[in-house]
């Protein structure tokens, strides 16, 4: 298999990029062939994208939609191909066919079989595969080069979502039916113009626009949004809508048929809107050339879509007559949305060509839908070429689109950009400029629809109305459906939320790193005007799915990894092999460096190395390498790592039942310790201790019939009395352990100690550590404030008087010195801290959580911790925390091109310069966000770069080195910024820059930065990107519209606003999680997620809905998870038979909502309800504990807490007035 | 008339007394000529199966300064009901309980048979014994072990509702708490730091119930539940003791090469005795140090734990190199004191090849009447045998140990005390009887003795304050009283009361009698303590300086002889033997430290200042017998002359027993003669020296280091190093005497130091 990829790689096709996966990957694992098979198909296209040479290379076969087959003829021809998958190689034709596969996202493996062979023609495969689908994801992925996989599809979907969200008409929007979605794209039109309206004012109007909307859609999309959104943008509107219409209408028809379909339809349909024009062939060479053929394929049967557009107007009309055609217009927002992207990458390529041509079309296109953007893309990237442009301008044109965005475009050259982020008109706005953009589409749908809806929303902003992060979330996830290729430089990834498969092309998958932009300003002046922040989160051991391999080792022998010599960055696909391949330029510095003769290898006729695919660290982003005993402690290789237990045994914690638990659980914890060869005995040795007011070590040696206890009171000057037989092999000890866990409840059963120390408790783990000389990691299981006279002694210094003034940020910090002192040591030895807190009153989480925060653990909280009920959610976390993955005694160094630097760092560690993160302990779960400032200029066309090594030791014993790649574009356009923005990571750095910033600030003032950082961004955008409109239009970047609403989470979280029933504890709790969630944790803890069960079908979740009290219904039951919390809410009017599906109960009364697990019922909903929860839980780095709600309960103020589009007890805005809001301040900054 | 050598007998028969002088010189002046001063060696509790204890309390008398106990030597009005101090002569009435006395009906007290009488006293509680074990873990697998068992066989041989502990050390100190079930539990202390008594007791969980005890009295029942878990009665935790003695590990730290193991001796025995100073104050307790090395690390340090700095030599301490030293005995000796404060004993058990800081340690037994025992390993019957000793019992199955004993002198008022030398402190009691003039530990009339046993001796001296110029009436007797307050092995409080009394002598005109009453032995001893004791706090040479000029002064005194003329010299029987006992004095380790580690002076100082006068002497002037085919066994000169080929010696040196194997002995026990029928007679003479030498091995505390050699066998060096070297390389030829062995010496033998004594004596400018 290898060989045959490779010589494909070779041939002079040797397009870089198909090569790069099949040949990576194949060198590396004979497994991945199958995968990378279909994903190099995919590759290709996207490459040519990345690569401004590749692509036009590319582009211009990729146009040939047979392109695709063709580059991975060269590759790894004939193969197989289409198996590609299987083989990746062998199927030339597979590629093609693969990129069907990606396409075909929804059925991957069909799709790319049958492509294989079609390849040739690929219209013909396309349409076999999922024509609707595939347009959508045609359009989506020819836009953005990079964006093509993740948005390429998403687009479509968020295109349609957004018209939907702007239709307003499908009330619907809950049910993600297809018939709701429909209604959206009508909206979306509408949606930037309503937004545009002032806040109050817009409301007003708003309303009657939606009212109107249904109607008017049906006429012409663009009058009807102008209506709605006010007639102020009415110009800008009315274009979209016009152009939009036709689009979004054949959507939906399209869409209208299957429900998920339909969103993707809807996107072909767009394409075919503009495909009819542009005619068949062009738009297939779009397609082709843009990332996916898939999609490319799709298109061209949507091409056919003359045809197949007709068919979905047809099916659109029927579902949602009036209104479904009105939605057509959203569909124009849609494209506008995504034109945007697309016109990004276009602007990327041949900026200038694809500006010109494509503004036009792509405005059009935009709106109208994915399929446009595509075409956009496809310009620019060498696309140009005839059969792209051809069909840019045609989808375009044809639409209104070219009307409406023209304008747009003249201000920005990349008009789209503007239309992109779907200028939400405000309020009414919203539908027509969020129209495109939001998915609200449900929700609008409802209001649509319903005209009766719209009135309301007149009064005050309809809610429908206004950007709907469950639609753009269900947007991506239909976009997503081909695996995410990392090989194009500046392709934003699916969100989080989304479920996709990574293939690792030369930059770390998102798992690992995720961008807050990826488009970064070239100038510090630009980035400065933009005020977007400039993050990445990286979480450096993420544990990957099953279907994804991890990093692979590279072993470079005595002389340790091959590094540049002036900036010591690590040996990567960066590195510039020049004069034969004796030396390579680091792509970082540019310095070149001498390639030591053990690693020398010869050139191929395109500079690359001949053995790069067999050299993870020359084709892949992540991997790893091996460290040599310079890279160790003292230059002295590590000794294993070791686990010590420290448990309370104070009364409170015998009573509590934690004391036995622990024991029991620990018994068979022993056998789970971490490992990296399952089939192997973990060498993690183990030790014990238990105290109060003093500390209880055990001599657990295997000799020992018995356990021994060694007491030591001298907790004032701490050390650890026993070296040989504290930290044991768990085989060789077992029965003295097992003796020991099940002693240790009898033994202070009748204790009467209350008084407990901490300080001296890590102190004695930490010299254990000492003493061994190794790593390793501390489980604390503490319950009260230390209060006993030793070091780190603490006072109760609860005082919610502070709360709200200037002193409040006092109660954030750590009582004492001695914490931060203590944290540094452990450091240095890399003593990583896990403490699990069960405290019934103040313990001060602030101060007890420094170590742990410093030295890379976690701290979990059980409050009020009562064995029966808490005990599942204690046990789990706990058995996850022993068993995850771990590195110890790491550091991490981030290394930039020259341009720009890691300024700052968010997360469990500690520094001790500026430059270097240690972590005494790095789990799987834990993310450390970097913030990047510039310090000089970054060029267009390197990108910007950046190398996070991560230099640790394994749970073997082994040091190591984890090498993250990731490569960025760069731009000198503010809109290309702008439409490169991933905003759930900006709001992970915005919760994690603000509850740092608590520390220093009165949390008002941070509340304040915030708001003002998140205007400054948005006015800014509106300034420079969007098309000029009525200063009462509220417009968002398309990538940005949901930054309000996040924002307004963000800020009204327990941390920033407390409650008056949040403790002190809790908040610095909380803040501390934060400071070390990736952004899949922070999106879902700052905007749970939501989940109607009224009806659960087995493979698939029910389309969430938003986060208000008004989204629940009584007879419904609904569940609600955080990543902390997980509420199971049951309406007061609920159905018998669903009462007796989950809790088999038929009255309401009697569900005892002290339950925290539901019963076990045979019956098919509660299995699946099981599983849904189940699936949830293991998603988590931590246990939820079930809560059943009823609703009119009391607990329903906890659970109502969690419905954060509302407003909330404490204060805090709901999404409506916070958008308003922003909206004024946005105002304020513009004028 | 019995001669002065049956009263001698007699008197440490019945009472345990030895004077130097038994007729005292009436005048201060005359007493000071007399150059031994009046002195007697005094063995408290000595054994006496013939004197059963009385069940009552004794009389005092009344005059609050004085305290004396009624004694047979008091006067006694059986008509009034009143009795008349010896001492102070105050006039007291009986107590009620006397009424009924008469003539006929005495109480034992008054009889003369009973002028050393015992009581029982009944009141306030009785404490247990307590037993607390310090056990150092830095030591090899097979000496642990030794110990171990040592350790686990000690168990069975503690009185069943002894209290016993166990606290182990190496790096970290470890006390042991005995009560808990299931898992084994200690305390853990770092080796290196400091504590203070409270500390410590804090950290053992031990300070509330020491809120509510009061000062000087026992705590034990109330605090029990405190105290017991780490205190606790043997019969109780007999088996969980015995299985953590069993599992007890060496030290588990690594000791890297080129080191010594740290050894955290100073740290737990500072635990140890907070524990018993918070727990039991003022109640019996022994804590039995065991270790096999020298402290390494923390206070008390005595020597850093790099190997190749060895521990200090005489060399080093005279060159005052020794780094440690000053500040480990400081240490050491603050320990003792607060120790014996508390009535609780020391004993330090080292069995180690190298030196372990006996120097150091020493006060820590020295001043608490703990045991000493030196060994080279653990695994020696030296150790094991002596450690099995210490529980030996007497006829009564009781303990021959005694607890927080204290021992007051009460003296008539022609003497007063000048001090004591033995294992013991003083209570620094001011009275009238005590003199300003001090002798060894002065300064007091009261002393503690935390451990007695048996065999204890401490030795008194005293001084003649009585003026020339107003002598004692004729038939006059001093009188001195002992009073010895105790625990009894059984848990008893008792009091042992010994009173003695002499007549007072003109030494003008009665010299010859006093002269006659001189115990040359007793003298000897006691001379030789005050060198000992002078030797710990001056130089060597001095001490010897001093020893020689009161033996020339006694010469001078008593000898007969006309001036210069050395050939005339004579000494009278009764001190014809003093010289002698000198010259061995002078050449024993006691003295000399050449070829002695410090440990080792410090060692047999130690033993020498604690035992009876018989076995002193045998330190003194070791005991040889010689066994021939020609005769029974006899004792001979311990003189090099006394070593002959067809002779078996066996030398009795107290810390050694040495059987030394003639020359032509040798050969014919190499040629097997031994068991040939034919030589039945030649076994049992090679037996014969085997039996005595079990004999001594058998009574002896502590074993004897028992030596069987033969001539030119390297050990043999332990008996050439004693003998007189009348014949040495340097006079072999010269006496030309065919008997005997030459010994390699510089040393003079015993006929140059007399003859140089002689001139000395003789000489007028003296």
């Amino acid at each position: 298999m290898n060989v045959n990829q490779h010589t494909p790689m070779a041939s002079p096709y040797g397009q870089p990029q198909p090569g790069y996966t099949q040949p990576g990957y194949a060198p590396l694992d004979g497994g991945y062939p199958a995968p990378y098979a279909p994903y190099n198909g995919p590759a290709s296209p996207y490459q040519p994208g990345a690569p401004p040479q590749g692509y036009s290379p590319f582009t211009s076969f990729p146009s040939k939609a047979v392109a695709a087959n063709p580059v991975s003829d060269l590759s790894s021809p004939l193969d197989l191909g289409i198996s590609g998958p299987a083989r990746g190689p062998p199927t030339t034709g597979p590629p093609p066919i693969s990129a069907p596969q990606q396409y075909n996202q929804y059925s991957h493996s069909q799709g790319d079989m049958q492509n294989g062979p079609p390849p040739m023609t690929q219209a013909q495969p396309r349409p076999p595969v999922s024509q609707p689908y595939n347009p959508g994801a045609m359009n989506m992925s020819g836009p953005h080069p990079t964006y093509p996989q993740h948005y390429g599809p998403p687009p479509t979907m968020q295109q349609v979502s957004n018209q939907m969200s702007g239709m307003q008409i499908t009330s619907g929007p809950p049910t993600p039916a297809g018939p709701g979605y429909a209604p959206p794209h009508s909206s979306q039109p509408p949606v930037s113009t309503a937004y545009s309206a002032a806040p109050p004012p817009s409301y007003t109007q708003a309303p009657p626009p939606v009212s109107s909307a249904p109607t008017q859609p049906p006429p012409s999309g663009p009058a009807a949004s102008q209506q709605y959104y006010g007639s102020p943008p009415p110009p800008s509107q009315q274009p979209f809508n016009s152009s939009l219409p036709p689009t979004s209408q054949q959507q939906f028809t399209s869409s209208s048929v299957p429900p998920p379909p339909s969103q993707q339809t809807l996107p072909p349909s767009s394409y075919s809107g503009p495909a009819p024009p542009a005619g068949q062939p062009p738009a297939p060479p779009v397609s082709q050339p843009q990332q996916s053929f898939p999609p490319s394929q799709p298109p061209f049967s949507s091409a056919p879509p003359p045809t197949s557009q007709p068919a979905f107007a047809p099916g659109p009309p029927p579902t949602a007559p009036g209104s479904f055609p009105p939605r057509a217009p959203p569909p124009s927002s849609q494209p506008g949305s995504y034109p945007p992207p697309t016109s990004a990458p276009s602007c990327q390529y041949p900026g200038p060509l694809p500006p010109q041509q494509q503004p036009p079309p792509s405005q059009p296109f935009p709106y109208h839908s994915g399929p446009p953007p595509p075409r956009a893309q496809m310009p620019p990237t060498s696309m140009a070429q005839s059969n792209h442009l051809p069909p840019g301008p045609q989808g375009p044109p044809g639409p209104p689109g070219p009307l409406q965005q023209p304008p747009s475009q003249p201000g920005m050259q990349t008009g789209y950009p503007p239309q992109q982020n779907g200028a939400f008109g405000q309020v009414r706005g919203p539908q027509p400029g969020y129209a495109g953009p939001y998915p609200g589409q449900p929700n609008y749908g409802a209001p649509a629809p319903a005209p009766a809806p719209a009135p309301p929303a007149q009064k005050r902003l309809d809610p429908d109305a206004i950007p709907s992060p469950i639609q753009v979330i269900e947007d991506d996830k239909a976009k997503s459906t081909e695996p995410f290729t990392t090989g194009v430089r500046g392709q934003a990834p699916p969100l989080v939320t989304t479920n996709f498969q990574v293939k690792d092309q030369g930059n770390a998958s998102p798992r690992f790193v995720r961008c807050t932009a990826y488009n970064m300003p070239c100038t510090a002046d630009m980035a400065k005007q933009s005020q977007v922040p400039l993050a990445a989160v990286v979480k450096p051991l993420a544990t990957l799915p099953p279907d994804e391999t991890p990093p692979y080792l590279v072993d470079h022998g005595e002389g340790g990894p091959i590094r540049c010599n002036r900036c010591k960055a690590y040996m990567c696909p960066y590195m510039q092999f020049i004069e034969g391949g004796r030396r390579f330029q680091c792509g970082f510095c540019s310095c070149v460096t001498e390639v030591p003769p053990h690693y020398f290898q010869h050139l191929d006729h395109t500079g690359k190395r001949v053995d790069c695919y067999d050299r993870p660290e020359l084709s892949l982003g992540s991997y790893e390498f091996l460290a040599t005993v310079d890279y160790c402690k003292n230059n002295k290789l590590p000794q294993p790592p070791a686990f010590i237990f420290l448990i309370d045994v104070s009364y409170n914690a015998v009573k509590s039942g934690m004391v036995s638990i622990v024991c029991q659980e620990l018994k068979t914890l022993m056998d789970y310790l971490p490992r990296e060869n399952p089939e192997m005995d973990s060498i993690v040795r183990v030790g014990f201790v238990t105290y109060n007011k003093v500390l209880h070590f055990y001599n657990v040696k295997s000799s020992l019939a018995q356990p021994q206890m060694l007491v030591v009171s001298d907790v004032s000057d701490m050390f650890v009395p026993l070296l040989d037989g504290f930290l044991v092999n768990v085989n060789e000890s077992r029965l003295v352990i097992e003796s020991l866990l099940d002693q240790i409840p009898e033994m202070f059963a009748d204790t009467r100690e209350t008084e407990t120390v901490f300080g001296p408790v890590i102190q004695a783990g930490l010299e254990a550590l000492k003493a061994a000389d190794c790593a390793g990691k501390l489980f604390v299981f503490h319950t009260s404030l230390p209060i006993a006279e030793a070091p780190g002694k603490l006072k109760n210094r609860e005082d919610k008087k502070l709360i709200g003034t200037d002193k409040e940020k006092s109660l954030f910090q750590p009582q004492v010195g001695f914490y931060n002192t203590l944290a540094k040591e452990c450091v240095a030895q890399g003593c990583c801290v896990d403490l699990f807190l069960f405290p019934n009153q103040y313990v001060d989480v602030a101060t007890l959580g420094v170590v742990p925060v410093s030295t890379g653990g976690s701290v979990y909280k059980y409050t009020y911790f009562q064995a029966q009920s808490d005990q599942e959610r204690f046990l789990n976390d706990l058995r996850r925390d022993v068993q995850k993955p771990v590195g110890f005694d790491a550091v991490m160094r981030v290394r930039t091109s020259t341009g720009i630097r890691a300024t700052d760092f968010f997360g469990s560690f500690f520094m001790s310069n500026t430059t270097d993160v240690e972590l005494a302990g790095l789990d799987c779960d834990k993310a450390i966000t970097v913030e990047f400032k510039h310090d000089d200029k970054l060029s267009e066309e390197t990108g910007a770069l950046m190398q996070c090594a991560v230099l640790y030791t394994s749970c073997s014993g082994q040091r190591r080195l984890r090498i993250h790649n990731m490569a960025v574009n760069c731009c000198s356009q503010l809109a290309d910024l702008y439409r490169n923005c991933e905003t759930d990571t900006i709001i992970n750095f915005f919760s994690k820059y603000a509850f740092r910033g608590v520390l220093n600030n009165p949390t008002k003032a941070v509340r304040d930065t915030l708001v003002n950082q998140c205007a400054q961004i948005l006015a800014c955008y509106r300034k420079n990107c969007a098309s000029p409109s009525s200063a009462g239009q509220l417009i968002l970047p398309e990538c940005m519209k949901l930054l309000p609403v996040y924002l307004n989470c963000v800020l009204k979280s327990d941390v920033l606003l407390p409650g008056a029933d949040v403790s002190l504890d809790d908040r610095a709790y909380l803040r501390q999680l934060i400071s070390c969630m990736d952004v899949t944790e922070t999106h879902v803890f700052f905007y749970p997620r939501l989940l109607p069960l009224m009806k659960l079908e087995s493979g698939s979740l029910p389309v969430a809905v938003r986060d208000s009290e008004e989204r629940l219904s009584k007879g419904g039951v609904y569940l609600l998870e955080t990543g902390l919390h997980l509420f199971l809410w049951v309406g007061a009017s609920v159905q018998q038979e669903l009462l007796l599906n989950i809790f088999g109960t038929p009255s309401f009364g009697q569900i005892d909502s002290s339950m925290t697990s539901l019963p076990v019922l045979d019956n098919p909903f509660s299995q699946r309800l099981r599983e849904i929860i189940d699936s949830f839980r293991a998603q988590r780095s931590r246990y939820m504990k079930l809560m059943v709600v009823k609703q009119e309960d009391r607990a329903e103020l906890i659970f109502r807490h969690f419905l954060v589009e509302d407003k909330s007890v404490s204060g805090g805005a709901s999404y409506v007035d916070f958008l308003c809001h922003m909206h004024k301040e946005i105002r304020q900054l513009l004028s | 008339m019995t001669t002065y050598q049956e009263f001698i007998q007699q008197n440490e028969g019945r009472d345990g007394v030895r004077f130097s002088w038994n007729l005292w010189p009436s005048s201060r002046l005359e007493a000071t000529r007399l150059v031994v001063p009046v002195s007697c060696l005094f063995t408290p509790l000595k054994e006496r199966p013939d004197l059963p204890p009385v069940q009552y309390e004794p009389v005092l008398c009344s005059r609050a300064n004085c305290k004396a106990v009624l004694n047979p030597l008091c006067q006694v009005d059986f008509r009034a009901k009143i009795w008349a101090c010896n001492f102070c002569f105050q006039r007291n009435p009986f107590p009620p309980s006397y009424a009924g006395i008469s003539e006929v009906n005495q109480p034992a007290e008054l009889m003369p048979q009973f002028s050393t009488i015992e009581y029982i006293v009944q009141r306030g509680p009785t404490a247990p014994l307590i037993f607390l074990y310090v056990v150092d873990t830095c030591l090899e697998e097979e000496d642990l072990q030794a110990l171990k068992e040592s350790l686990q066989m000690s168990l069975s041989l503690l009185p069943p509702n002894a209290l016993v502990g166990l606290i182990t050390f190496g790096r970290m100190v470890q006390v042991h708490e005995l009560s808990c079930e299931g898992i084994a539990k200690s305390y853990v202390f770092r080796g290196t730091k400091d504590l203070s008594s409270k500390q410590i007791q804090e950290m053992l969980g031990l300070t509330k119930p020491a809120a509510s005890g009061q000062q000087g009295r026992p705590l034990a029942p109330q605090d029990a539940a405190a105290s017991c878990r780490f205190l606790q009665p043997v019969q109780k935790v007999d088996m969980n003791l015995t299985d953590l003695l069993g599992e007890l590990q060496s030290d588990p730290w690594p000791v890297p090469q080129g080191k010594r193991p740290l050894r955290s001796t100073g740290v737990a025995l500072s635990v140890a005795v907070g524990l018993l100073e918070g727990t039991f104050p003022n109640t019996g307790a022994r804590v039995m140090l065991f270790i096999g090395g020298p402290p390494t690390q923390g206070p008390g340090m005595v020597v850093g734990d790099e190997l190749k700095t060895p521990i200090r030599s005489w060399h080093d301490i005279q060159k005052d190199n020794a780094r440690h030293l000053k500040k480990a005995t400081k240490y050491y000796e603050a320990m003792a004191n607060r120790s014996a404060v508390n009535g609780h004993s020391i004993d330090i058990y080292a069995c180690a090849l190298d030196q372990t800081g006996l120097l150091e340690m020493k006060c820590l037994s020295n001043l608490t009447g703990g045991h000493i025992v030196m060994g080279d390993s653990f695994n020696t019957s030296l150790f094991k045998q002596t450690f099995q000793r210490v529980f030996s019992k007497d006829n009564n199955g009781d303990f021959r140990m005694a607890f927080g004993g204290v021992l007051e002198v009460k003296t008539t008022r022609e003497l007063k005390v000048c001090g004591a030398i033995g294992p013991c402190v003083s209570l620094n009691s001011k009275g009238s009887c005590v003199s300003e003039n001090e002798m060894g530990i002065g300064g007091t009339s009261q002393w503690k003795v935390c451990s007695i046993n048996p065999s204890t001796t401490l030795g008194f001296y005293f001084e003649v304050v009585n003026q020339h110029n107003a002598p004692v009436p004729q038939g006059g007797r001093g009188a001195i009283q002992f009073v010895t307050q105790y625990q009894h092995s059984n848990t008893q409080r008792r009091i042992r009361v010994t009173t003695i009394a002499r007549n007072w002598a003109d030494a003008q005109s009665q010299i010859q009698h006093i002269e006659s009453s001189f115990d040359q032995e007793a003298a000897a001893v006691l001379m030789a303590r005050l060198g000992v004791f002078r030797a710990e706090s001056e130089e060597g040479p001095d001490v010897l300086r001093w020893l020689d000029r009161q033996l020339i002064r006694l010469c001078q005194k008593f000898g007969q002889f006309n001036k210069d003329d050395p050939t005339s010299f004579r000494l009278s029987e009764s001190l014809s033997l003093y010289p002698q006992f000198m010259f061995h004095l002078r050449r024993s380790p006691f003295l000399q430290v050449f070829n002695n580690s410090p440990d080792e002076s410090s060692y047999y100082r130690h033993h020498f200042v604690r035992q009876d006068l018989t076995q002193s002497l045998i330190m003194i002037q070791p005991i040889l017998y010689s066994y021939s085919f020609y005769g029974p066994p006899e004792p001979v000169l311990l003189d090099s002359s006394s070593i002959l080929p067809d002779r078996i010696l066996l030398m009795d040196t107290f810390f050694q027993l040495v059987i030394y194997h003639g020359e032509t002995i040798a050969q014919w026990r190499k040629a097997g003669y031994q068991d040939m029928a034919e030589h039945e007679v030649f076994k049992l003479l090679l037996q014969a020296p085997l039996d005595d030498a079990q004999e001594i091995l058998q009574t002896r505390f502590p074993m004897p280091r028992y030596i069987d050699t033969e001539h030119g066998g390297s050990q043999a060096r332990f008996l050439l190093s004693k003998v007189n070297p009348s014949q040495t390389h340097n006079n072999l030829y010269a006496w030309g005497q065919e008997t005997g062995a030459p010994i390699l010496t510089d040393d003079v033998s015993l006929q140059v130091f007399m003859d140089h004594l002689k001139k000395l004596a003789v000489s007028s400018s003296a």
